[in-house]
This record gives C-alpha cells, structure tokens and sequence, in this order.
C-alpha cells in the first residue's frame, strides 16, 4: 500500500525546487505583465472601497476603513493568487501542455511536481501580498515595522490556498469546473472571513462557519501585523493554516495520482 | 538481478475490465534495439508507461535496468530517455532553456548542462536554433529537441513512444539516421512503432502485438521468412473476392484487405499469366515485408 503511494510524494526534501525553477523561467519573461495584472484588482478594491466606502463609514475597529481593509485585500490577493496560478496555470501544465507527462519520465516524483507548483504558487502570492503590502504602507495605511510580520503570514496562506486549488485541479474534468470554486467557495469566503467588514457584523452562526474558513485565519494573522498590534491566538490560526495546507496536499497528490498515473 | 535492460513477465494491466496489455512477458539485452510493433490500441504506449513506471502493472514483474519497477522506478528513471508520443516540449522557453529546465530534473547544475549543450544541439541538428523559442520551430525540429532532450541525462536505455509518427518522410529518415548513431555508440533502444518500414530498419528483434497479447517474437528478417518466405502480388482495381478464385491454383495463399487482394507466390509469373487479359486490374509485385506478417498472424493491415 505504502509503495503505490508513494510516487504521490516528495521523494527528497529538494527534487520540487527544479520544478517551481522551471515555472520562474517561464514567468520571467512576462514578469511585468503578471505582476501589473495580478495587482490591478486588488489595488483598485482598495482604493475604490477604501476611499469611496471609507468616506461614509469612518472608523472600524479603532483604525481608518482604508487601513483596515489594506489588511483584507492582501490576505484575500494572496489567496487569489496561489488559487488562479494552480486551477489555470498550473492546470494547463498538466492536463493541455502535457509538462508534467515529461517531467513524470525523470527521477522526480508527482509528489515533487505538486510540491514545485504549491510553492510557486505560493511564491506568486507573496509577490502579490507584499506588493500590496509595500503600497499600503507607503501610504500611510500600515507600518513599517509590519512587513517582517506580515511576509510569513502571506506566504503561509498562499501555501494553504494553493494546496487547497490542487485538490480543485486534480478533480476538475476541465478547466469550466474552476468558476464553480470560485464563485461558490472563494467569493463567499472573502465575504466570511472578516477581510472586508468585521466579522462581528455578521449573525451568529454565520461567525461559528466563519471561524473554521481558512482565509479569517489569514486575515486574523496579517491586520494585526499591519496594524503593527499583538495578534491573538497566534498558534490557532498558524496551526489551522498549516493543516488546511498539509492534508489537501496529501488528498490531491493521491487523487493526481489516480488521475495520472493510472 | 537480471543483466537485462528490461525484463517483463506475465505483465498485465486493464482499464475498466479492457484488457490492454495480457500476460506478456519480452526482454530487452543491452545494446540492441527492440521494437514493439502493434497499431493503435495494441497497448504499445501502455507499455512504455508501464517500464517507465508511471503505471502500475495489475500482475506480473517489470525489472528495467536492474530495478523493479514501479517500486524503484524513479532510480530507473535516472538512466532512460524518453521520446512521448505527442511533443511535450516548453514552447515558451528557448532550445536552450528547455535542455537546461530537463538537465534540473536529473539534477544536474547549470554547468554541466552548458557542457554537454553544444553536443546535443549538434546531435539533433540544431545548432543555428539555440536561442529560437521552441513555439517557433517546425514539427521535426521538435522531434529532434525531445530526442535531444532525453538525451540530457546520457542514458542507458531510450524509450521511444512512435518517435517519428506526424513527421513527413524527410524529417523521419534523419531521426532513423540518428537513432542508428545511437545504437552504434551502444545505447539500448525500445521502440514502439506501428511504421512497418521503421521496425525493419531499426530493430533487432522485434515483438509484434495484438490486442496487447504477443503474436510474434524475433528478428524482422526471421519473422519474414518463416511466416512468408515467398514473393507478394498486391493486386487492385478490381474486386478482390471475384478475382480470388480465379488465382488460387497459382498461389500459396491468399489475404483480401479492403480492395486489395494480396497474393503469396513462389513463382509470380504464373499469375501475371493467369490475368493477363485483365487490363483494369494493377499489379504490384515485392518482396514480403512485416505488413504481410501481420496481415497474415492477424488477418487484418495494420495500416489505418
């Protein structure tokens, strides 16, 4: 049993790094391009609800609308990130560009391919997160001293989603399937998790769902940081997070494997 | 441990109850180049998937280059090259950039990968295209730079999936050139073809497959001569279950595929006599080649 499972694993702790290299190369000669489209819509969130939203609502939680919602829109573009890079582009490298086929005939494992794509998925969501990051804070809308705080908490989240994607790629027939997940998982979530307006704000068995979605972990890690304040239950939400990494990273290396090594 | 490149006994593997590769069992000696000739859906590419490990058998023992597969397929890996089927280059990235992304998979550095460049790109004829992008390179080219590319690794055994099917004949006559440069320089070669012409010329011995069960094992000039071993007639133009009769005093034996009669004769003038008077008819008298083997093992072309 333990022998046909593992091809579905990491076979050393290094193999996945030739992976996420060759996914950098690619990347490298578009990086302008990506970096100004996966920024464009979470900044003018920001700003648009920032300010216009901002404007009529004041304060919330003893900061400005804008400051506090700086907080949401990084954790909720590095989780669009890690996801879109995994359900399309990484998608595309399995089942259109048949990649992960050649890369199959070499010493690396499918375990190793999927750990090279969660973590360049991840990689991209925390170019995302810190972009956001670095403006927010040359605005005035963070601190400084945030950045150190806040990089390991985008960068634990893009894991968590990118893993989370894979399941959603190992199961979907085509790509048509990933608005589905978008529109029914993640859209929702963002409007759970406390990203946008207070948890608070929502009824009472709304916010017991709530407490269990992995991105109000990453909110409840990254505000804050940003907002430079000490952050409750540090373990809880670091150790939620890493678990919704670990296991749907084990479930899509298992289901991939069905998928492709059939 | 067997001495043998690959070594399958009684390998079976199905697909929701479709049996695609049945009790076969063949072994590949280092150095010689083995053909598993069969046409499509004979389970040829089954079978590569199965020695490179990427599936797993339902029953029997797989052991390639010393390993048992797929248990240990991944340190097996590290001495084959592997020719897809269908091109799974990075059309994004250069010629260049492609061998060196494939050299980090064995992992070799940047350096190593430098060195050993300038040779695979003369291999595959490829010098003056380095730095084009792989997008922008004709169907054979491509073929090339993934032969090229499973060469990255220098490999014991290549596994080559229909290494020249899509290629027009130019294209597929430098790859045979090539590949017999690689024979002579000793590496191991298990090839899947359903080119009648490409088994011949390439391979040692041969396993012709059906229905992923073996039909005939050997050399391709012994299959010959042992199924056929006398001259062809493929006669046309007419209608072959008419014209059967009125030949078969003349011939050995007889196959109707399609519209064509194909006829097994000692002696071949007897039947340009006998049809003589048959002007509409054409005749095209050759030697016997593995068309006729498998159309007599199968009663059916392999030709599709």
């Amino acid at each position: 049993m333990w022998q046909r499972f593992a091809p579905a694993l990491p076979a050393n702790p290094w193999n996945w790094i030739a992976v996420w290299r060759r996914n950098f190369l690619v990347w490298r000669k578009v990086a302008l391009a990506s970096i100004l489209g996966n920024l464009a819509e979470p900044m003018s969130s920001l700003f648009g609800l920032g300010f216009g939203l901002g404007m009529i609502i004041g304060g919330v939680e003893g900061t400005s609308y804008i400051s506090f919602l700086a907080a949401g829109m990084v954790a909720t573009s590095a989780m669009v990130s890690a996801t879109f890079e995994t359900i399309y582009a990484a998608y595309a490298r399995m089942q259109t560009n048949c990649t992960w086929e050649a890369v199959l005939c070499t010493p690396l494992t499918l375990g190793d391919i999927v750990l090279g794509e969660v973590a360049w998925a991840a990689s991209k969501a925390l170019l995302a997160g810190t972009a956001i990051t670095i403006v927010a804070v040359a605005l005035g809308y963070a601190e400084w001293s945030s950045i150190p705080y806040a990089l390991p908490a985008i960068a634990l989240t893009g894991v968590t989603f990118a893993s989370l994607a894979m399941v959603v790629s190992a199961l979907a027939p085509s790509h048509d399937y990933f608005i589905f997940y978008q529109s029914l998982i993640l859209t929702p979530m963002m409007y759970l998790s406390g990203a946008i307006f207070p948890m608070s704000q929502l009824p009472g068995s709304f916010q017991r769902i709530a407490a269990f979605l992995p991105l109000t972990h990453s909110v409840d890690l990254i505000r804050p940081a940003m907002l430079g304040r000490p952050v409750d239950s540090l373990g809880l939400h670091v150790g939620a997070l890493c678990i919704y990494a670990a296991f749907p990273f084990l479930v899509s290396a298992a289901l991939l494997r069905q998928r492709l090594m059939r | 441990m067997s001495t043998a490149a690959v070594d399958l006994f009684e390998v079976s593997k199905s697909y929701n109850d479709r049996v695609v590769v049945d009790a076969l069992s063949f072994t590949v000696s280092p150095g010689e180049c083995f053909g598993l000739l069969g046409p499509n859906g004979a389970g040829k590419s089954t079978l590569a998937r199965l020695i490179l490990g990427v599936a797993s058998p339902d029953a029997g023992k797989i052991c390639v280059l010393g390993e048992p597969v797929p248990t240990r397929a991944r340190l097996a890996r590290r001495g084959i090259g592997v020719v897809p089927q269908s091109d799974n280059l990075d059309l994004q990235l250069t010629v260049r950039e492609n061998l060196l992304v494939f050299g980090r998979y064995f992992a070799m550095s940047a350096t190593e990968v430098k060195a050993v460049t300038p040779s695979l790109l003369e291999f595959a004829r490829l010098e003056n295209k380095a730095d084009a992008r792989v997008g922008q390179l004709s169907g054979g080219m491509k073929r090339r730079l993934t032969l090229a590319r499973a060469l990255i690794n220098d490999p014991q055994l290549l596994v080559l999936d229909e290494p020249t099917t899509g290629l027009d004949p130019h294209g597929r006559h430098l790859i045979w050139e090539r590949l017999r440069s690689l024979l002579a320089r000793g590496k191991t070669i298990l090839l899947t073809t359903h080119f009648m012409e490409e088994a011949e010329r390439l391979c040692d011995r041969l396993c012709v497959l059906e229905h992923g069960r073996k039909i005939a094992e050997g050399r391709p000039h012994a299959l010959i001569e042992q199924q056929i071993g006398c001259q062809v007639i493929e006669i046309y133009g007419g209608n072959p279950h008419e014209l059967l009769p009125l030949v078969r005093p003349q011939v050995q034996r007889a196959e109707v595929s399609g519209e064509t009669l194909f006829c097994y004769v000692r002696d071949p003038e007897q039947v340009r006599v006998r049809l003589a008077n048959r002007t509409d008819l054409r005749l095209l008298q050759r030697p016997p080649n593995l068309e006729d083997v498998f159309l007599r093992l199968t009663g059916r072309e392999m030709k599709d």
